[in-house]
């Protein structure tokens, strides 16, 4: 899409902003303790406040209420989205010129709900719904796409406002390798590993070694001076002979941070990434394991192992010594 | 008739953490859940579609992180709380086969109103986190 392109393409989307998607209609059945009790067996909640009339009937309401999570439920369209698709309205438009333009990826990225008053069984949920917002081309993790977002108001057979919610949803241009995920097969659940080792030409040897349980440190053939990690190039005489000596993975602790937040999916947590001091004089990254993070310090006497930390990786781990 | 006990405003401080709850995301969860909260699209009910989405199987609805979320507050304050507000960012999607931890801690009070904001994260133990947001509760206040 060139520039022109885009601004014609940006033009017909942000005039959907203020359409309507729907006018303020009325859920297809009021709101009643069938459906209420489903869901509340579905979710595995107990409250009684949802489900049972003779505590309610004490409580400071005196009767049952709908759980405000079913807001929106109320005014689903039910098993027709199925049996014929979804009824066109100004958002399937809206999806529909984001898909024509390459933007079909689609994922929900947020929903607000605030509820201002409670409804009961007896009561009618009404809802109307706008597309609110549409943001500026945005690069996202996912890929380049626009966030839009609708608002639903609802309301009681009384008029008065039950509530409101926003929900945006991201349109991306899905990379090349998600299209071909696409074709996923009816495989098992796969469990993420860590993120694998670049392996190029100075370091692959490293890695293989590592991999038979060795950790290598480099040497310079001419000048003794060991070094890590891997390269070309000894630092002291610029020879670029070298050999390895093996690593007895004793060493200390010289600086170490832990790693909270965002959690990246193949690790365990707690996950104590440090610099690991060695015997032999080398620095190497490495994690410390077998002990509570709290008592990790610097200068801390570790000794370490390699080990199969998943189902492809082999790493020196080190524990307190 | 159970006798069931409501958190007083006053009871709760800032810090407070709420009990741990464990998903079981099952293929029956998910479809039980999507149908309960009237949410009929295909990818929460049929693996052929949601496969063609590129995911693995079929995957839980957002009504459904929604109402485990609200459920996991609830549990912990007792029925006389008022859910006020629900924000919620949606991560990585639940499929069956996964476990979904739901942590929460309370974080900010509001003396005049009456509420409290917890901070609620629901982590499944393949993809990680799946949901992440506030839930308001109005809780009774005095005696």
């Amino acid at each position: 899409m060139n520039t022109e392109e885009q601004r014609t393409f940006e033009e017909l989307i942000y005039s959907y902003v203020g359409k309507q998607v729907c006018p303020r209609t009325a859920a297809k059945d009021a709101v009643n303790e069938a459906m209420i009790r489903h869901w509340a067996e579905a979710i595995g909640d107990r409250n009684p406040a949802y489900t049972d009339p003779e505590w309610a009937a004490q409580s400071s309401r005196g009767k049952t209420i709908a759980p405000p999570a079913m807001m929106y439920s109320w005014g689903q369209e039910g098993f027709p989205v199925v049996a014929q698709g979804r009824t066109p309205d100004a958002q399937s438009e809206l999806v529909e010129k984001f898909n024509e333009n390459g933007f079909f990826g689609t994922l929900g990225t947020n929903v607000k709900q605030e509820y201002f008053k409670e409804v009961s069984p007896g009561d009618t949920v009404y809802m109307e719904m706008v597309v609110d917002n549409i943001s500026e081309q945005k690069a996202t993790a996912r890929g380049i796409g626009y966030f839009f977002e609708t608002l639903a108001t609802f309301s009681d057979q009384h008029g008065d406002e039950i509530g409101t919610q926003r929900f945006r949803v991201l349109k991306f241009i899905p990379p090349a390798e998600q299209a071909a995920a696409t074709e996923s097969a009816d495989s098992a659940l796969e469990v993420p590993t860590r993120i694998a080792s670049p392996r190029g030409h100075d370091n692959k040897w490293w890695w293989d070694a590592c991999d038979e349980g060795k950790v290598l440190i480099q040497r310079c053939r001419d000048c003794q001076t060991l070094r890590h990690p891997p390269r070309p190039m000894c630092g002291e005489c610029q020879s670029m002979q070298w050999d390895s000596i093996e690593s007895a993975l004793a060493g200390e602790v010289l600086s170490f941070t832990e790693l909270h937040h965002p959690k990246i999916p193949g690790y365990q947590y707690p996950l104590i990434c440090a610099v690991i001091k060695l015997g032999e004089g080398t620095n190497l990254v490495a994690n410390v394991v077998g002990c509570e993070p709290e008592a990790v310090h610097i200068g801390m006497p570790v000794q370490g192992k390699v080990e199969q930390v998943d189902e492809k990786t082999m790493l020196p781990q080190f524990y307190p010594a | 008739m159970t006798d069931y006990k409501t958190l007083n405003y006053d009871e709760v401080s800032v810090g407070d953490k709420l009990p741990p709850q464990d998903i079981d995301i099952t293929t029956g969860l998910i479809v039980s859940t999507a149908l309960a909260t009237r949410d009929y699209e295909p990818v929460h009910h049929d693996k052929a579609v949601a496969q063609a989405t590129g995911l693995p199987d079929v995957f839980m609805n957002i009504l459904t992180s929604q109402s485990f979320m609200t459920r996991f507050t609830t549990d912990w304050s007792g029925p006389e709380a008022v859910v006020k507000s629900l924000d919620i960012r949606l991560g990585a999607p639940n499929v069956p086969g996964m476990v979904m931890t739901v942590t929460g801690e309370v974080k900010a009070k509001d003396d005049d109103a009456g509420i409290i904001d917890i901070e609620v994260v629901g982590e499944n133990n393949i993809w990680g986190m799946h949901m992440q947001g506030t839930v308001q509760l109005a809780l009774p206040k005095g005696a």
